[in-house]
């Protein structure tokens, strides 16, 4: 770990006012993710922001019936919300599914969105990585895949996005609020939010430089069943192989969104119109032009037979 | 005392204390983190500085350059150790490669410097800040690729045959022919090797966190090129070892030479990533195994050829151990082949050779049975042996395979199996049931100790035995109290520290035996001279409660011991009865599975496993032992590999996040019986190891119940969803 300073901020705006005058800053929040980096040298900031003290990890209703979630929500809390048990089931569903009862209890919502890939190529700072070191090539490629993207993919980078809640919000159609260092707020769809690889994989979401989320803001409930599947080797504490989230309506149609496979939690809209017709279409649609490799493939047919049980348990 | 002949009744035989399942009794010193582990030391020693390890970035190769200066300049960096500045070093007996290396570079993450500063965080920084310039070398790091090219070796091992095996298995009525695979492994244990080094002149003090304290003494001297008697090493807690800690590793040797060149005391662990290729690790095999059998089920031929690699001067791993021995069959061939692979260094980790052996041979003898059509329990039985198939003159001491098997067949409820797959569905879940043959030999060395009688009745037992979790402290102090007629509260055990007596160490599942029996022969001593400071024939003298007494007299052990005590020591060796009677421990491992008939996953519902390894010493650490054991399989079966980057010649998932162990949502039930047995041959404590026996088939059987659940043999470990999912059931 580098030698950094600290500073405790004192509004969102004047935090990312800081980040944004200080070179290589970063915020912290939970630090579940960011601290493990720093000790493996894998993030370097040379300074800290820490947003603790702001408040912002309150949940609370929007004016048209939808919910706005504090950037520094706990996992732990937001998973136990009685509004979001009750209209935002996935999303419970996936925090619960996600790392353990100690993280979840300091992990806050933004910083869930913001961590990194567990690709092991970036935890290991002796191998070329164009995430850790944009413009040294990629070793995943051609090594161990297993775990890794099978769509969305470049030839820079084929690691995945780890988190489940992320996954579940893409699925809701969360919006994504931040304020810039010049104190402007703005509302990004979560579709919106994270980025595909391409040539600059170290680039992972569209915040602008200094810019500071300060809530997720979920759309009115849309009813339906809620299931989120997540599929691992060992029955907790694994990223997942895949996961399927899925918002099941009683006439068939619905919503489906994927972890594991991409660089971003993955939806196709337009795959969502076969959803009466059962997974074998949805999957088509949804994973039309994956490139897997010979160690992944298996997510292919993995994802089309747990969204085949995901759709069975919703309509049961 | 020497053990030559096989034991009568002695004093351990009344049970009083041994046998009995009591706590441990450093359980407290454990449960309020006062038990001192080897990092955590702060007492021992003031001004402790502390190292941080560079691993080499490359996996073969040379090191043209390294640049100390940045790193230098980091306020509070004491001194940089590198090969260049370290001083001339040997090497011990029990490391392959060097453990500081450089300029030669012989693995991934070899130690090729340590950077002593005055804080953990000051060390880690400025190790970030030495730029090493390597030239890489072309390395062999593909198994699989060298396979058919490797010759016989006197490294390897001669090949054993018995009979005309090619012959008996080319005319073999029921034939199998099948090759298994099983992966690298990592012992992941959750303290990760740490040492404090502090030199007193020329003397060094070591603590440290290690399996086997002479052995480790030994080679530190040696590395260093200093007299073994200037070495003083303490290890009284081990946060876990598996085979891990047996020897010397890099953490102790950086200690030493950080603290020489500080010139203060140095502390050194290494990080979680560093572990895993830093260490040793449980080499990958490749087995090919043939059976013949009659149809009516009896083994005719079997042969059973293992390949492995490792560094250059390594071992083998002997996956093929068991096959020598655990069923019968007149035409036998085994075999080992080895070759060099330039990855880090393979050696033991818990049960080696059988642990791998057993997960290739239990399948095999499971799809021998289902070629046969006979039920898989039953075929092993009908080829049981009681005597070394490869010498019919000598029988096995004890061996009670057939009832560990038949005993866990009634408790699992075994005949309720339907023996065709896939036929078994309970909601989401495809269930099955899978058994294997648990078998590990009982290794037997010397061992010794010293007690002491002080004058408040209190017995105090030294020996540099170690307890790795295993409960070493509590067997040896029911042993001592069982001998001298005292409770439990009347022993202190003092454990791994060099200045007590040698004993056999924590490894091969030989440590309870051969530590308990060393504390029973220096307890007869020591009953010898109580009585004769008492005045009392010490052939009549009875020990209980206190007090010795004989011909009607009867005095406390207080009294006896006068003021300055008594003081006895004596080692355990061991004739040749180990080679009149083959010894070994026998187990039968039942496993229920369920598999997720869309997804494929795999868990766990219910393991059971029925042990016959001599006389429990204590039963609940023992079934601790056992139950750890067989968590450790169901991650050998499921999860656990150690994933060659065969382009650079590393271990890439070399973090506990990546190489996956099971957790506590992956071990619903788990249950262990142990057969009532004694067996004299092994020792006086007529007991025998059961630390590894635990581990050994469990993989198998659970590979055995996914293929009763779902219909698909895979042969290649970890049996993981993916090499499922083509042969599941449409959804």
């Amino acid at each position: 770990m580098r030698s950094f300073t600290y500073e405790r901020a004192s509004s969102p705006a004047e935090a990312a006012a800081a980040a944004a005058r200080t070179s290589g800053a970063k915020f912290i929040a939970g630090g579940t993710n960011l601290l493990d980096l720093m000790k493996l040298e894998i993030e370097t900031p040379t300074h800290l922001i820490d947003v603790n003290g702001l408040a912002l990890d309150r949940i609370e209703a929007t004016p048209d019936g939808g919910l706005r979630v504090g950037a520094l929500a706990r996992n732990t809390d937001l998973a136990a919300d009685g509004r979001v048990r009750r209209d935002y089931a996935l999303l419970a569903r996936a925090l619960l599914a996600g790392a353990s009862g100690q993280l979840r209890n300091k992990a806050t919502t933004a910083g869930n969105l913001l961590q990194r890939t567990r690709c092991p190529y970036f935890y290991d700072t002796n191998q070329p990585c164009n995430k850790r070191e944009p413009g040294s090539g990629c070793s995943a490629i051609g090594g161990f895949t297993r775990q890794l993207a099978v769509i969305g993919t470049s030839g820079a980078c084929i690691a995945t996005h780890p988190s489940d809640m992320a996954v579940a919000m893409r699925a809701l159609d969360a919006t994504v609020e931040t304020v810039s260092p010049e104190g402007a707020t703005r509302a990004i769809p979560i579709a919106e939010f994270h980025r595909l690889p391409g040539d600059t994989p170290h680039v992972e979401t569209t915040l602008a430089p200094g810019e500071l989320i300060t809530a997720v803001t979920l759309p009115r409930p849309v009813g339906g069943t809620h299931v989120y599947r997540k599929v691992r080797d060992r029955a907790s504490y694994a990223f997942a192989l895949v996961s399927v989230a899925a918002i099941v309506q009683r006439d068939g149609s619905g919503r489906v969104a994927l972890g594991g496979v991409a660089h971003k939690p993955w939806r196709v809209e337009a795959a969502e119109a076969d959803m009466p017709r059962g997974a074998k279409a949805v999957t088509a649609g949804l994973l039309a032009g994956a490139q897997p490799t010979h160690e992944n493939a298996f997510k292919l047919p993995l994802v089309e037979r747990t969204l085949a049980a995901v759709l069975t348990e919703a309509r049961s | 005392m020497k053990f030559d002949t096989p034991a009568t009744t002695n004093p351990i035989d009344q049970l009083k204390v041994v046998g009995k399942p009591v706590d441990r009794i450093d359980g407290p010193l454990k449960t309020t983190g006062t038990a001192p582990y080897a990092y955590e030391r702060h007492d021992v020693v003031p001004n402790q500085a502390y190292g941080h390890v560079i691993g080499s970035a490359i996996a073969k190769g040379r090191i043209a350059s390294i640049d100390l200066t940045d790193a230098r300049r980091v306020p509070g960096v004491l001194a940089i150790v590198t090969a260049d500045n370290a001083g001339k070093l040997g090497k011990g007996d029990y490391n392959t490669a060097t453990l500081l290396g450089g300029p030669e570079v012989e693995h991934y993450h070899q130690a090729i410097a340590l950077v002593v500063a005055e804080s953990f965080e000051q060390a880690r920084a400025a190790a970030g800040l030495v730029r090493v310039d390597y030239v890489r070398a072309e390395g062999v790091f593909d198994l699989a690729a060298i396979k058919d090219g490797m010759e016989p070796s006197e490294a390897a091992g001669a090949d054993s045959e018995v009979g005309d095996f090619a012959g008996a298995f080319a005319s073999a009525p029921v034939q199998l022919d099948a090759t298994y695979t099983t992966p690298d492994q990592t012992h992941a244990m959750m303290e990760p090797p740490a040492s404090i080094a502090a030199w007193r002149g020329d003397r060094l003090i070591v603590w440290t966190s290690n399996q086997m304290i002479d052995w480790t003494v030994g080679d530190l001297a040696k590395t260093l090129g200093i007299p073994k008697d200037r070495v003083t090493l303490a290890s009284p807690f081990i946060g876990g070892g598996f085979g891990g800690k047996l020897f010397l590793r890099a953490d102790t040797v950086l200690a030493a030479l950080g603290a020489r060149a500080a010139g203060r005391p140095v502390k050194v662990a290494l990080t979680r990533p560093m572990v895993a290729n830093n260490t040793t690790h449980r080499p990958a095999t490749i087995q090919r195994i043939r059976i013949g059998a009659t149809p009516d089920g009896r083994i005719t031929a079997i042969g059973h050829e293992s390949w492995s690699g490792n560094l250059e001067g390594g071992k083998p791993e002997n996956a093929i151990q068991q096959t020598r021995l655990l069923y019968a069959g007149a035409n036998r061939l085994t075999g080992k082949r080895l070759g060099v692979l330039d990855l880090p260094e393979g050696n033991a980790m818990r049960a080696p050779g059988e642990t791998p052996g057993l997960m290739a041979l239990e399948i095999a003898m499971d799809e021998m049975a289902h070629k046969l059509g006979i039920d898989p329990v039953e075929f092993r039985i009908l080829n049981d042996t009681q005597v070394d198939p490869e010498k019919a003159n000598r029988p096995f001491s004890q061996r009670q395979l057939v009832e560990c098997l038949r005993l866990g067949a009634d408790k699992f409820g075994w005949n309720k199996r339907d023996r065709r797959t896939g036929q078994t569905r309970d909601g989401r879940w495809l269930v099955g049931q899978g058994v294997a043959a648990a078998f590990r030999n009982n290794q037997v060395t010397e061992s010794a100790a010293r007690v002491r009688l002080d004058n408040q009745g209190i017995v105090t037992v030294e020996t540099d035995m170690t307890d790795i979790g295993t409960g070493s402290y509590t067997i040896i102090a029911q042993t001592a109290a069982e001998m001298i007629g005292v409770t439990l509260d009347k022993v202190v055990v003092r454990l791994g520290d060099s200045n007590f007596p040698v004993s056999a160490g924590s490894g091969g599942q030989w440590g309870a035996n051969c530590s308990t029996a060393g504390v029973y022969a220096a307890c007869v001593k020591l009953r010898e001279a109580v009585a004769r400071n008492a005045g009392l024939n010490p052939v009549e003298a009875a020990f209980s409660d206190g007090r010795v007494s004989a011909a009607g007299r009867s005095v406390t052990l207080a009294e006896a011991a006068d003021g300055a005590g008594i003081v006895a020591e004596d080692v355990i060796e061991f004739g040749d009865l180990a080679k009149k009677y083959q010894q070994s421990t026998f187990g039968a491992h039942y496993v229920e599975v369920g598999v997720d008939v869309a997804t494929a996953e795999i868990r766990v519902r219910r393991m059971l496993a029925v042990c016959a390894a001599g006389r429990i010493l204590n039963p609940k650490s023992a079934r601790s032992q056992v139950i750890g054991a067989m968590t450790m399989g169901v991650g050998a079966a499921l999860m656990e590999d150690l994933v060659v980057d065969k382009r650079h010649g590393f271990f890439i998932n070399h973090d506990l996040a990546s190489y996956e162990v099971p957790v506590h949502a992956d071990i619903p039930s788990q249950e262990v019986i142990f057969l009532d047995e004694t067996d004299p041959i092994s020792s006086p404590m007529k007991a025998k190891g059961v630390g590894e026996l635990g581990l050994c088939g469990v993989g198998a059987a659970v590979a055995n119940a996914i293929h009763n659940a779902t219909g698909v043999r895979v042969r290649d470990y970890p049996v993981t969803l993916d090499k499922l999912l083509a042969g599941m059931p449409e959804v």
